[in-house]
């Protein structure tokens, strides 16, 4: 048992670290990825705000969109992680690492922080936009530190959510259609731009069983409202979420070699 | 008296209603070259993947190194290196990086590390590389790269799935020539299959015919050719004496569609 648990973390280690190194070698994809929620919050936030409808807690309309938005970003990075996926099976090398004495456990956590560290990168670019916009955030040590945690998670429930969805369509054009299904709906049934309580009762329901809202409320605590009270509530559902969901990712995706 | 390190027995696949391996069973001696001929279709690569443990079998079973591949495949992979027919290391680490992944995914010590991919380096002649990305390679030095990977851990059987598709004459050749003196170096069982019956009949120490899920016949080249009672037959004449077919390399049109996009990535 002990023995089964430092391969994993040494083995999550070791293809966490690879998918950074490839990141380093090529780092334009950061760039590249960066320009959707500037375009959300510059021209979307930018344009909503005017409007005044849509009520906020007291805030202004882009405080109140930008957890929400880097959210939506770290969403859209994770869940094409299964497309990698098919993309490593069609190449040989997911068939050569499956080959390895490696637990399958393993390869899922690395690609989940891989997906973290890249989601990071994103509240980064974010932040630095929030600034130029004059956005008020909340900057203190706690907020940041609590930023990190909840994108690592948040990022790794969504990839592990693609890896499943890889396993299960395993073509990549098929991936590709049913990414978008499954992230639009996510986005908007979520409190990501407009607050629960306007939705009709039906899209409550979903709201609050859809694990973005919880990252989002999360992230909103931390960065705006500051009111930490519902900060372990947030929190426990997306641990329990994104544990369960990699077990259940590292027991689905193998078949996507079959 | 030499050790059968690969042992099938009554080993079998079905993928839906279609049979694609029925009831296999043969050995391989320790240290052997061994040759899996046939056309695509045959069931070649079912049969790799199930001995390596990507597949599971419908029935029978088989042991390399005296573990059972149903029942202790965690051991199995621990003992075994594989090179699949695709182009399998990533393009976009470095040379370094690619067989530094693979040492630690098959538990090579931290501190040995450095000292093998240094080895394996020197024996790919891929020294001048070690800081490249893969993606800038030519074809030839990726398959070498993908052989220095899978031996790293000095496996006790290194699988190859026809290791040489899309590459010229030279970087075949050369491929062959490090496989040999692997084999010679580390006394590494080297189990490939090919439908490259040239390639069958220069290299290796044993062939077996694989035609529709089968094993048509098993020896060596020369035991082969002398079974046809053929005067200067060649192993293509062995191989339409025991298949009943010639040998069609064409395959159906995934097999034409990855055949091709292999030759394209490897240049």
């Amino acid at each position: 048992m002990l023995n089964y648990l430092l391969q994993l973390i040494r083995k999550t280690w070791v293809m966490a670290e690879m998918e950074v190194r490839k990141l380093l070698h090529d780092p334009t994809e950061l760039i590249t990825r960066a320009i959707q929620p500037i375009l959300w919050l510059g021209i979307f936030g930018e344009a909503l705000s005017k409007i005044r409808a849509i009520p906020t807690e007291g805030f202004t309309y882009l405080q109140f969109i930008t957890p929400g938005i880097l959210t939506q970003s770290i969403t859209f990075v994770s869940i094409f992680y299964g497309l990698a996926i098919i993309w490593e099976r069609d190449m040989g090398l997911l068939q050569k690492i499956l080959v390895t004495p490696t637990p399958r456990l393993a390869l899922v956590w690395g690609k989940m922080i891989s997906a973290g560290v890249r989601g990071l990168s994103q509240a980064v670019i974010i932040y630095i936009f929030t600034l130029i916009l004059q956005i008020h955030l909340q900057i203190t040590l706690l907020s940041i530190l609590g930023v990190v945690f909840i994108t690592m998670l948040g990022a790794s429930f969504f990839t592990g959510l693609s890896m499943i969805i890889a396993s299960i369509v395993k073509t990549r054009e098929r991936f590709m259609g049913i990414g978008q299904i499954i992230t639009l709906p996510l986005f908007f049934a979520s409190n990501a731009i407009y607050p629960i309580s306007i939705m009709p009762s039906w899209l409550q329901a979903v709201a609050n069983i859809n694990p973005l809202t919880y990252m989002v409320d999360g992230l909103r605590v931390l960065l705006i409202t500051g009111n930490i009270s519902r900060l372990p509530f947030d929190i426990i559902i997306l641990v329990i979420a994104t544990f369960a969901i990699s077990f259940l990712s590292a027991y689905m995706y193998p078949k996507v070699v079959v | 008296m030499d050790k059968m390190i690969i042992k099938v027995n009554n080993l079998s696949k079905n993928f839906g209603s279609i049979q694609a391996v029925k009831n296999i069973s043969f050995e391989v001696k320790q240290s052997e070259i061994f040759a899996f001929l046939g056309p695509n279709g045959a069931g070649k690569t079912t049969t790799i993947r199930m001995l390596i443990t990507l597949l599971s079998p419908a029935s029978g079973d088989a042991t390399i190194n005296g573990h059972s591949v149903i029942h202790q495949p965690a051991e199995v992979r621990k003992v075994i290196g594989y090179v699949p027919q695709m182009i399998s290391v990533d393009g976009s680490l470095t040379v370094r990086e690619n067989l530094m992944l693979m040492a630690h995914l098959y538990d090579v010590p931290y501190r040995e590390c450095d000292e093998r991919i240094k080895q394996i380096l020197e024996f790919i002649d891929l020294e001048k590389y070690a800081g490249s990305l893969v993606r800038t390679l030519s074809g030839g030095m990726i398959r070498k790269l993908e052989v220095g990977q899978a031996m790293l851990h000095h496996p006790d059987v290194l699988f190859l799935d026809e290791p040489t598709t899309g590459l010229d004459p030279i970087a075949k050749r050369h491929i062959w020539e490090h496989l040999v003196e692997l084999r010679d170096t580390f006394g590494t069982t080297i189990f490939f299959s090919t439908h490259n019956m040239e390639e069958a009949e220069d290299v290796c120490d044993k062939v077996a015919i694989m035609n529709a899920g089968e094993i048509a016949a098993i020896g060596t080249v020369a035991e082969l050719k002398e079974r046809t009672n053929k005067k200067d037959a060649t192993l293509e004449d062995a191989f339409i004496f025991f298949s009943g077919n010639e040998l069609q390399t064409n395959g159906n049109f995934h097999e034409i569609k990855r055949t091709r996009q292999i030759q394209h990535r490897l240049g």
